[in-house]
């Protein structure tokens, strides 16, 4: 009872969070770029780096913006030309559904770990 | 006996990841481009380095055999090693030589041109770099080997050395 | 040379006393009585001293730049300043690994000295387990590290001289984050010497506890310089980036934190010892993992060494070998002795329980979000990127029930608590933070119902932990003061990351720009020539909602090697930092400006260092009581 009551808040927040995701008022190039990594640099994201490679992936992202693309489509366009790679989010497909449940499935058995040993429930 | 499956799984386990590390440390490092990347050519339009007139690469492919995209720019060194090879490349009467211009400076690229020879058929700019990304490079010099069907054969990172005009070469039988 | 011969000769006797200890040990374990033999002592002083002296020989051919020695003259130049040269002996990959065997070796000598109270034969079975580690230790530098490689003909001068590696806090970060690192292979070391001699209880605990809060001490340290350097150096404006190599030092981190909380549950109630034992392994495997993942190669980082595989490869064997041993004698050898099976539901204990539960979530995430890329490219030859946004999704959410628990946890008794307990304050802060809340939900007009949610759960922890820290006694003070700093801590985060503003723009010099209430002049740019560099200094006038400042950033032109480098001009205020930093674009004369004004990035330090204080406090107050 008390673990369903757990599990149910803990999607919840998820939700929320993924609202306030939607919701958030950030200069959308920045976002996309903060989210592109810059191939020929070590562990720069494309809006950090000065570099050739970063600033024409930079007019790249504003042109198909300009041109009406959505983030996800502008994602799916670099990731055609470069690969998952280049994106810092995983997508969630057949590939890497074990990295994004992974974590939740440890969390869910940690949780019925604890509720076992305190079987004894008195307040 | 709950610890028993738990210890020979925790072992197994344990050596599933050993091999897993080690055949990742004999992968290499640096990024090959995906196999899976060499994908359609997809067409643009820029314009020409010489006389600004427009060019959609589509009116490019005629009957010519392979047709070669070269990236490069008059600040790349290693551009300059390559441009006799270029040069060679040029003489090949089914190879087609298109030059991508990438973020350079028109008059020095127009300099270099001049001083070096022109072993391109055309050559446009890319001012941006845009015409870069939608081959899918990331730096210079690079040359993309395409056939008439408009399909990536071989994709070259760097200068090209005398390797590569032979694997070129052999491309044509 | 003379020096790098010395110190090369004295690893090998350092190596030798390892051996010699063997038989020395042998004799001892024979004798009944409850005293470890001084042979024993002066074998392991004997075997630090060389160790040290090796170490002090390295950074000696540092300070003469003595080129014959192939790690010197990778990584030090004659115009480096002198302080740069003695932190270059531990800043290169052979003599970070000299620091660390010799940090394995002073901490098992403490060890011995300051256990005499503690069973003989489970003080030398930590030292049996500790030497294995050290011989390790020792095999791989002469095999695959050697500092003291011989370079003939001797090169006149030096490759190293990159100039964002000269920085003070880089020069200490390495050791103070090897200190966290190694010190947890006491805790393992002694981990499985306890197993072997049935010595899981609270004595062991209570003894083991000063080791877990130093190591931790260290650890905490170690990164909050890191995330410093990284903040003031790197220009970017920001202090984390869930790199790989940030990643893995965060990993020990949580398994510290969690074993620390366990820990006293084992010395206060004598439960929760295997899971205790886990934690305790589980640290140091982790270190060692890290060094793997950064040394090898294997991972793609900002941060990583000089990569060679075949290092990697000895590291993995000799990971996985202390992990099979741990795994053998935890599962096989380990007795455990009989514990009272359950827990109420409202008590300190569960509320432990519930603080490792998180912690082990979050470094799952961490743990597998670091790892799986290498899994995937090996299995399927699929390359994929794991940054910021994952990390940021799977972790964010769990915050809130996180610090809601935290708040309430400490204030459970041990064995039941009962609902009474929770006096009014408690609601009154939440009250409190609620309020305060929604005044920031009005600042930014746009955040979500998420938001609120998240900053009512740090800002009720930070008034339930601020609360707390003003009870007139010592009865835990060290955990009060730690959980205040880091609630404060995580109050400063989510602030800096939720009123941060950054405006990017191209700009000419002479030219203004205008963006809501803040207006940046490009006044002008001066030229300087510095000792081995050019420097190109942007004067900048920035109107910030009617405040004025001047900022003046940096660039860098250096000759060699050949790279330039961007020094961001940080103005720090106490609740506000303003950050510019300016880069070239290349091919114009445009310079491309970033400015970001980022709150509470001193708070982030000073909450950081409270909390780490937290556990030095341990040390020193005596407690009365235990409650």
């Amino acid at each position: 009872m008390n673990y369903f009551k757990k599990i149910i808040l803990i999607f919840f927040y998820f939700f929320l969070f993924e609202a306030y995701a939607q919701n958030s008022n950030i200069d959308l190039i920045n976002k996309i770029s903060k989210n592109i990594r810059c191939l020929i640099c070590q562990g720069q994201s494309v809006y950090d780096s000065q570099s050739d490679f970063a600033i024409s992936i930079k007019v790249v992202i504003q042109k198909k913006l300009d041109e009406g693309y959505s983030e996800n489509a502008i994602y799916d366009y670099l990731k055609k030309k470069y690969g998952q790679w280049i994106v810092y989010e995983p997508d969630f497909n057949k590939n890497t559904f074990l990295l994004w449940l992974l974590p939740i499935l440890i969390f869910v058995i940690g949780g019925i770990l604890i509720l076992k040993k305190s079987k004894i429930i008195k307040l | 006996m709950k610890n028993k499956i738990l210890f020979i799984f925790l072992f197994t386990f344990t050596f599933f990841c050993f091999f897993i590390f080690l055949k990742g440390l004999n992968n290499s490092k640096i990024y090959v481009p995906n196999e899976n990347s060499y994908k359609e050519f997809s067409s643009f339009k820029a314009k020409k380095l010489f006389n600004n007139e427009e060019l959609n690469s589509d009116s490019l492919f005629d009957g010519n055999k392979l047709y070669l995209f070269n990236i490069w720019a008059s600040w790349c060194a290693p551009c300059r090693d390559e441009h006799d090879k270029l040069m060679h490349l040029s003489n090949n009467s089914s190879i087609k030589i298109i030059g991508i211009n990438y973020r350079d400076n028109l008059i020095k690229a127009k300099k270099f041109i001049n001083k070096f020879g022109n072993p391109y058929s055309e050559i446009v700019i890319d001012k941006d770099g845009t015409i870069g990304v939608s081959l899918g490079a990331y730096g210079i010099p690079e040359t993309y080997v395409v056939d008439r069907n408009k399909k990536i054969l071989k994709k070259y990172l760097g200068a090209l050395d005398l390797e590569d005009l032979k694997e070129i070469e052999n491309l044509l039988k | 040379m003379l020096f790098s011969q010395i110190g090369y000769y004295s690893l090998f006797f350092g190596l030798f006393f390892s051996f010699s200890l063997f038989p020395i040990i042998y004799k001892d374990l024979k004798i009944n009585n409850n005293i470890v033999s001084k042979n024993i002592f002066i074998n392991v002083l004997l075997q630090l001293i060389f160790v040290f002296n090796s170490f002090v020989c390295l950074i000696i051919s540092f300070v003469k730049s003595d080129f014959s020695n192939e790690t010197v003259y990778n990584n030090s130049h004659t115009t480096k300043p002198l302080f740069y040269k003695i932190s270059g002996a531990w800043g290169n990959h052979e003599g970070s690994l000299l620091l660390c065997l010799l940090v394995l070796i002073l901490f098992i000598f403490i060890f011995l000295n300051i256990s005499k109270n503690q069973p003989k034969k489970y003080q030398i079975f930590t030292l049996i387990f500790q030497q294995i580690i050290i011989i390790g230790f020792f095999l791989f530098l002469l095999a695959t590290s050697n500092p003291f490689n011989y370079l003939f003909p001797n090169p006149k001068e030096g490759l190293g001289l990159n100039p964002i590696l000269q920085d003070p806090i880089l020069a200490i970060h390495p050791p103070i984050l090897y200190l966290g690192y190694i010190g947890s292979s006491i805790i393992f070391s002694s981990s499985l010497s306890a197993i072997i001699q049935n010595y899981v209880n609270d004595v062991w605990a209570k003894n083991l506890k000063k080791w877990v809060i130093t190591s931790w001490f260290f650890l905490t340290i170690g990164i909050m310089l890191g995330s410093i350097w990284a903040y003031y150096e790197l220009g970017w404006g920001g202090f984390w980036f869930w790199d790989p190599v940030e990643n893995i030092s965060l990993m020990p981190w949580l398994c510290l934190t969690a074993l620390m909380h366990s820990i006293v549950v084992l010395s206060k109630r004598s439960i929760l010892a295997s899971w205790t034992l886990v934690l305790s392994i589980g640290s140091f495997i982790l270190s060692m993992c890290g060094t793997f993942l950064v040394r090898s190669g294997i991972l793609n980082s900002v941060h990583t060494f000089a990569n060679d595989p075949e290092r990697g490869i000895f590291i993995l064997f000799f990971l996985f070998i202390l992990i099979l041993v741990a795994l053998f004698i935890f599962f096989v050898l380990y007795k455990p002795q009989k514990e009272e099976k359950n827990f109420f539901l409202l008590s300190k204990e569960t509320s432990v329980l519930i603080n490792n539960w998180f912690m082990m979530y979050f470094l799952s995430v961490i743990l597998i979000g670091t790892i799986y890329p290498i899994f995937l490219e090996v299995i399927n030859n699929e390359k994929i990127s794991v940054g910021p946004p994952f990390y940021n999704k799977l972790l964010i959410p769990f915050l809130v029930p996180f610090f809601i628990l935290m708040s309430i946890g400490p204030h459970m008794q041990w064995i039941k608590s009962s609902f009474k307990r929770i006096n009014k304050n408690l609601i009154f802060l939440f009250i409190l933070s609620t309020i305060f809340s929604f005044l920031i939900y009005n600042e930014i007009k746009s955040s979500g119902l998420f938001t609120t949610i998240l900053i009512i759960g740090v800002s009720y922890l930070f008034l339930v932990t601020l609360r707390d820290l003003f009870t007139k006694n010592n009865i835990n003070l060290s955990q009060r003061v730690s959980h205040f700093g880091f609630s404060f801590l995580i109050l400063s985060i989510i602030l800096n990351g939720i009123f941060s503003t950054e405006i990017t723009q191209n700009m000419k010099v002479g030219e203004n720009y205008k963006f809501n209430n803040t207006t940046i002049y490009f006044e002008k740019v001066s030229f300087f020539e510095k000792e081995n560099y050019k420097s190109v200094v942007g004067t900048f006038k920035i109107i910030d909602n009617n405040m004025k400042m001047y900022l003046k950033p940096e660039l860098r032109v250096f000759n060699q090697p050949e790279i330039i480098t961007s020094e961001a001009d940080i103005k720090v205020n106490f609740f506000k930092d303003n950050f510019l930093v300016m880069n070239i674009v290349k091919g114009d004369e445009f310079y491309n400006v970033r400015y970001q004004t980022k709150p509470m990035m001193l708070w982030i330090w000073i909450s950081t260092i409270i909390l780490a204080s937290g556990g030095l406090i341990n040390f020193f107050v005596k407690k009365k009581y235990e409650k």
